[in-house]
């Protein structure tokens, strides 16, 4: 079924199939790991028992979506061996120490406690239960520091020289770790991964709150989504702004599919809020826009001028319509979780929060558009940057591996396969667990597994471990 | 010299990397082997809760055995991976299946059984592909330039198949070992008889494919039998051979920790032979450990804080061990 595609195209559709299923576990679990540390402070600081039941609703959930991140990451660190060797033996140098630092500081860290986060609270005691959370929680985010640093450098490589082979030789790594568009790209994400889990949380609060508006816990989780929402959105849109105007400065032509600006605007360019992009002919068909409104956005002046994809050579554009339309998709969710923010805003001053059906409804529907933008995101920078996979010095198609085409059609068959059938049932589980209320008798009946039993076990067994170590 | 004296401190580490995933996720998916030789529920309740908190760790070692190599030998890491495609894809696929079964099978009563075999299955073939993937290694890939030079089907040999049973059986031995330890009563003893014919297995397989080896490449052969070098290599069946005798002690005096820690020192040293035989290269016949290294730079770079982190994990991987240490109790299981 794969024959008219060659062994290039074959590997970046697995590549992109499996990081896209990889990005949105951790985007959740980046987010659920702070949210679960905050519910596990404010527990141990107020002994309200509102919190320890939101706490043990959603570790459950985090345990599945992190499981779920772990497999299909442990894939990930090994596709750049087997797809695109060549890359890896040319940006290996660079890049390498950065993913191994990410394993040693980030994966080894959330591993270590997730254990002790997930079971160990009656064995370890409150204290070090709440280290080993926020030992996780900061996993999550050193991880997505030094993944980002690794894929900001593919963006905007900085601080290397290239030596007789080929290979991208490292020279100053405190240029490489911070290349001039990581810390745009790492907030951005960041702040996405936030938002992410708070429309979840959000989303499956009022889903309980639409069926029992006096569920306390779910009043509760509501409002802190909703708090959420309302003050990480503005500072995202902010953010997200200054990440264009940086990539407008080092990856130009990316910005030129994302605007739709074929030609060069010599007097202020349109802002393009919808058409279709003609790649072949060079124009955007059936354009609506705004008159000089983009050259304000990204030079902050109406008349500034705006060099378009005419300036660049055909062979280094990267493919139009999917950069335009991924990221017409990403912004307008954002504003939409803006709107759903401000409503929440609106509705909590005027004492309404709990008791908004409509506003409960909209939330279940937002619920799963934080995922929906990060991809898009996604999309819109990693197609952005094509046809290069390190920019501007390496080409994706000098960057593959000497596979076979089938190879590489049959492992994508097998990953297609396999992911839409575990992950499709790990989904299916978390939504059925979502779909219990936190504290209810259907959350009690939903099996427990090894979290219950490891975390009975101990009290019993303390003493016989005590009989049996001197034994050893 | 420098140069050289890093790359060689690098392949020290990458090698310890590697043996830590072996032991670890060794009996982890040993565990995942034994798992159809018991049909009651509660067995295998207490079986997956015995390495459930700590088997994300375990797998951790591998995700460092790749990005190590990724980062410090990324030629090597090149090569190895394409002319080991297909081993390495099942592999992965392997560990899907088996990761989302520890969560997944307390999630539903339906599939339970269903999830129950993805444990199963996906412990055969990612424990099965290691070892086939180690013996493709051992008996050599062939590189042309910098890239992978030879077919796709290259990696599948009667050694390599023999080295992946060798394996497999390994990891159930360790599976049962382990679970000797950490459990007790009906499913202790059941466990404990298993161990004792997978040791004896184990023992066979290890033997075969050991003299087997050496006849693979004159330079192994030369490595093992051809003084000077032998009067050093022998020290390794010696202590092999003391190992043995204390899993066999282990096993009929119904210790509880010694048959665990004779089959990892088994393991152990394994891979110091293999090691033996490997030395100087990283990618048998032809690369070696200096050829593969990335610049100093990286090394340098990589090694810093990889001396603080690693030492860092182990601590406080032996904390998370220690706090879920000693027995399951087979009869609390759950409610």
């Amino acid at each position: 079924m794969f024959e008219v595609f060659s062994a290039e195209i074959l590997a970046r559709i697995q590549f992109a199939f499996t990081v896209s299923f990889h990005i949105v576990f951790p985007a959740f679990s980046i987010g659920l790991a702070s949210f679960l540390a905050v519910l596990n402070a404010m527990w141990l600081w107020t002994r309200d028992r509102t919190y320890l039941t939101l706490f043990d609703y959603w570790r459950k959930i985090f345990a599945v979506a992190f499981g779920m991140g772990v497999v299909s990451g442990i894939v990930m660190s090994y596709q750049f061996g087997t797809n695109w060797s060549v890359f890896s033996d040319r940006a290996g140098p660079v890049i390498g120490p950065l993913m191994l630092y990410e394993v040693l500081s980030a994966f080894f860290l959330e591993a270590g406690f997730l254990g002790i986060m997930l079971f160990g609270r009656k064995r370890v005691g409150d204290g070090l239960h709440m280290f080993a959370t926020a030992m996780v929680a900061f996993g999550t985010l050193l991880s997505a520091t030094w993944i980002l640093s690794v894929n900001s450098w593919m963006q905007t490589p900085a601080g290397f020289s290239i030596d007789e082979v080929g290979r991208f030789v490292p020279e100053d790594w405190w240029a490489i770790v911070f290349n001039p568009s990581f810390p745009y790209r790492l907030t951005h994400m960041v702040l996405a991964a936030f938002l992410t889990t708070a429309l979840v949380v959000g989303g499956v609060s009022a889903w309980h709150l639409l069926r029992d508006a006096s569920h306390r816990a779910s009043r509760r989780s509501f409002s802190m989504a909703m708090w959420m929402l309302i003050c990480v959105t503005p500072l995202q849109i902010f953010v997200g702004d200054l990440h264009g105007i940086n990539t407008l400065e080092y990856q130009p032509a990316k910005v030129m599919a994302m605007e739709g600006h074929f030609e060069s605007h010599p007097n202020g360019a349109p802002l393009i809020l919808f058409g279709i992009p003609n790649q072949a002919e060079g124009r955007v068909d059936y354009a609506i826009e705004i008159p000089k409104l983009s050259s304000l956005i990204l030079k902050r002046d109406l008349n500034a001028p705006l060099a378009g994809l005419d300036t660049i050579p055909d062979e280094d554009e990267p493919p139009v319509a999917i950069v335009f339309f991924s990221f017409r998709i990403m912004v307008g969710l954002g504003f939409a979780m803006l709107g759903l923010g401000t409503w929440a805003l609106v509705a909590r001053l005027r004492g309404r929060l709990y008791a908004a059906p409509i506003l409960h409804r909209a939330a279940v529907v937002m619920s799963p558009m934080g995922f929906v933008a990060v991809l898009a995101g996604w999309v819109t920078t990693e197609v952005g940057r094509q046809p290069f996979t390190v920019y501007g010095l390496m080409r994706t198609s000098e960057s593959l591996a000497p596979v076979a085409r089938e190879a590489v059609a049959t492992s994508l068959l097998a990953f297609i396969v396999v992911y839409f059938f575990v992950f499709g049932a790990g989904i299916f589980y978390i939504l059925r667990m979502m779909h219990a209320a936190p504290g209810s008798a259907d959350e009690e009946r939903l099996r427990d597994g090894p979290i219950r039993t490891a975390g009975t076990t101990p009290a019993s067994q303390t003493h016989t471990d005590e009989m049996l170590d001197p034994a050893e | 010299m420098i140069g050289l004296e890093l790359s060689f401190i690098w392949a020290g580490i990458i090698a310890f990397a590697v043996l830590v995933y072996v032991i670890l996720d060794g009996f982890d998916l040993g565990v995942g082997l034994l798992f159809p030789v018991t049909r009651d529920e509660h067995e295998r309740d207490v079986m997956m809760n015995s390495v459930a908190p700590v088997w994300d760790g375990n797998e951790t070692w591998l995700v460092l055995g790749g990005g190590g190599l990724f980062a410090v030998f990324p030629l090597a890491y090149s090569v190895v991976l394409p002319a080991l495609y297909m081993p390495i894809v099942l592999m992965l696929l392997g560990l899907v299946f088996r990761g989302v079964a520890f969560e997944y099978r307390w999630r539903t009563t339906r599939w339970k059984r269903l999830w129950d075999m993805a444990f199963f299955g996906g412990s055969l073939v990612a424990a099965s592909c290691q070892g086939i993937a180690l013996g493709a290694l051992v008996q050599g890939i062939e590189v042309d330039g910098r890239a992978y030079g030879g077919g796709w089907w290259d990696w599948l040999t009667p050694f390599s198949v023999a080295t992946g049973l060798a394996v497999t059986i390994g990891y159930a031995m360790l599976g049962a070992t382990w679970l000797v330890m950490k459990l007790d009563g009906r499913i202790q003893n059941h466990m404990r008889r298993l161990a004792r014919l997978l040791a004896a297995a184990t023992v066979l397989a290890l033997g075969g494919v050991s003299l087997w080896t050496p006849f693979l490449n004159y330079a192994y052969f030369e490595r093992w039998f051809e003084w000077p070098y032998a009067a050093w290599s022998s020290i390794v069946p010696i202590l092999v051979a003391v190992a043995i005798w204390r899993l066999y002690v282990g096993l009929r005096d119904l210790h509880d920790y010694t048959p665990f820690i004779a089959a990892l020192s088994l393991f152990v040293l394994g891979f110091v032979g293999i090691g033996i035989s490997f030395y100087p290269n990283i990618v048998p016949p032809s690369l070696t450990i200096v050829e593969a290294a990335a610049p100093d730079e990286s090394l340098w770079f990589a090694l810093v804080g990889t001396l603080v982190l690693i030492p860092l994990i182990l601590g406080y991987t032996a904390y998370a061990y220690w706090v879920f240490r000693g027995k399951i109790d087979p009869n609390e299981g759950y409610h």
